[in-house]
């Protein structure tokens, strides 16, 4: 403490001796720190390169029509991504529609209308929601969620509906404590200022906190969409697993669909390594790797446009 | 605490006490009349009470949950607790400035707008002439005619005051209710934050916690003096700053301690 006191304040003639010795340690806590941050990148550099590796042939070797062909059917060789990813997108935009607006009135009702007690009660149970294992949600919506689907009215229970509401449901946790938290990070002189000329509760939340709250609720959401699209063996369990382009006039959401993710986990114990299945299915993966990319970006961008506009206005 | 009995109060308050739920006593039986279209000041030392007691007449401070009061509060003669009252329109009816200039996110226009449209009036004429004369009231229209659709945090720390202050004007209240309006503002924007208020008090009555006591000697025509929660003494501006009977109050009005 005291020598490096000295050695700062000190001319430089007289602190030659320190210096050197408090450099050493710190040039090796340095490397070791910038070791550990470079590998992480350099990690993520040799999975999408293995990604690549693997993947990559099967855009050359199928033909791009069949690529975008409407059939999945590796035993005739035939390689249509759309089914796939008409799958995927249904259960995922499902599982936003149903747990978004969900999760941001839940939200709203902890942090601004619930009264203490059941605050109490409600946060630590949604902390156990979140810790539940997507299989065992999985399960449940096999046993108890698509029979429900079923009588509903579906030619069967295993649906995209079914799978976007396990989805929904998984994905909750993470939107209602992270809206929470910013709607709580909100300063309580917006509240007091609006409710002080007269604005009711509702609109004090409605038209000030929320907006208040937005690039908070981006996160949320983006975090919540993050959890759904990488989920992989509880979607596979209940949305019925079949690669088929679920037809409009039926209602598109109470088809049996199968995801990218249920396609390579299913299929990726029977293919030998290097044929043309295996690669197509590291095909699958980088069409996955570039979706979820453009979706964070998205969601920086959001959040950088919101932050920006937040410290001009501050 | 007599005055002129040809005036009835706009607001009375009797035997009014507030306790904090971890048990901290706000107010301790305070009993005071506010005449209408005057400058009430509530002044005292630190923790006094002051905010308390502005927060308690328009109920934001319902707020706090689990929080004690007793006594009643008068508002034009009706019991401002009583189950009849609309908090919504009482709070418009007395409207608060806080000491922290709170714009909210969005334009100039929208801030003095956001009270108008929340209490349903829509016509965009006059929510522009109320606006209008609200930014004149407080001094503030010359500043800013030009640019009111810009954000209002680009606001200088003494405009956002006056933003605020012409928020609550708006409104068309009663009463206003001015939680140091004036702190953090240099010596010119108080002048003509003040300046303002003796002119607004013919058409509104003014209840505020001053920024010091000289700004109270400035502006109250009638004073009540807080400590620890207790009224201590309230008369007019000139007998409570030159000729205070208590001990405590002469001994805060001097400087002694505080
Ligand atoms: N939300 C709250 N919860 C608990 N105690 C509070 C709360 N707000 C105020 N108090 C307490 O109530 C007492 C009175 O506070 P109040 O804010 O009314 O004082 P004040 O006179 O306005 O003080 P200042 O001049 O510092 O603004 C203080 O002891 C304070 O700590
Ligand atoms: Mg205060």
């Amino acid at each position: 403490m005291l020598k490096t006191e000295q050695a700062a304040s000190l001319p430089a003639a007289q602190a030659e001796t320190t210096p050197s010795r408090r450099h050493s340690g710190e040039w090796w806590i340095e490397q070791i720190i910038r070791g550990a941050g470079l590998s992480t990148i350099f990690i993520i550099g040799l999975i999408f390169l293995f990604l690549l590796r693997e993947g990559l042939p099967a855009f050359v070797r199928i033909s791009p029509l069949n690529l975008l062909g409407v059939r999945w059917y590796p035993i005739e060789e035939l390689y249509g991504l759309l089914p796939l990813l008409v799958g995927s997108l249904l259960v995922t935009v499902g599982a936003v529609v149903i747990a978004v607006p969900l999760g941001l009135i839940t939200a709203i009702y902890l942090g601004e209308i619930a009264p203490l007690w059941q605050r109490e009660l409600l946060k630590p149970l949604i902390e156990v929601l979140a810790g539940i294992p997507s299989i065992v949600l999985g399960f449940l919506g096999w046993v108890a969620l698509a029979p429900l689907v079923q009588q509903a009215g579906a030619p069967t229970g295993l649906t995209a509906f079914t799978g976007a509401l396990i989805l929904a449901y998984m994905s909750l946790p993470t939107i209602i404590s992270i809206s929470e938290d910013a709607l709580y990070a909100v300063p309580k002189e917006y509240r007091d200022a609006s409710l002080a000329i007269g604005a009711t509760e509702w609109q004090t939340i409605w038209r000030v906190v929320v907006p208040a709250a937005r690039s908070g609720i981006v996160i949320a959401t983006v975090l919540g969409i993050g959890r759904a699209i990488g989920e992989t063996m509880a979607v596979m369990m209940v949305t019925g697993n079949a690669a088929n382009i679920p037809s409009l006039a039926t209602g598109m959401f109470f088809q049996p669909v199968r995801t990218m993710t249920a396609t390579i986990a299913a299929e990726m114990g029977e293919v030998a390594q290097g044929s043309l299945h295996y690669q197509a299915l590291f095909a699958i993966g980088i069409v996955l790797f570039l979706l979820t990319f453009a979706i964070n970006s998205l969601a920086s961008m959001l959040i950088g446009g919101g932050k920006q506009q937040r410290s001009s206005q501050l | 605490m007599h005055m002129d009995p040809n005036v009835s109060p706009i607001i009375a308050i009797e035997h009014l006490s507030f306790t904090f739920p971890d048990n901290t006593v706000a107010l301790k039986d305070v009993t005071v009349d506010i005449a209408p279209n005057q400058v009430f000041v509530v002044f005292g030392p630190s923790r006094s009470g002051k905010s308390t007691l502005l927060r308690v007449l328009n109920r934001l401070s319902d707020l706090s949950e689990g929080a004690q009061r007793q006594g009643r509060v008068f508002f034009n003669g009706r019991d401002i607790f009583s189950p009849a009252v609309d908090v919504t329109e009482l709070r418009r009816r007395l409207s608060m400035v806080f000491a922290i200039p709170t714009p909210l996110p969005g334009s100039i226009f929208d801030n003095l707008a956001y009270g108008l449209r929340m209490a349903g009036i829509r016509d965009a004429q006059t929510i522009e002439r109320r606006i209008t004369r609200a930014l004149e009231q407080a001094a503030l229209w010359d500043e800013v005619k030009d640019r009111l659709q810009s954000s209002a945090f680009a606001l200088s720390g003494g405009q956002k005051q006056r933003l605020c202050l012409a928020r609550s004007l708006a409104m068309e209240p009663d009463v206003i209710l001015l939680d140091n309006p004036t702190s953090g503002l240099d010596p010119l924007s108080t002048a003509t934050v003040e300046d303002s208020l003796i002119e607004l008090k013919s058409r509104y009555t003014i209840i505020m916690v001053p920024h010091s006591v000289q700004q109270a000697a400035r502006v109250a025509d009638r004073a009540a003096f807080l400590m620890g929660g207790e009224l201590i003494e309230a008369g007019t501006g000139r007998q409570m700053f030159a000729n205070p009977k208590d001990r405590r109050t002469e001994d805060y009005v001097v400087g002694r301690f505080g």
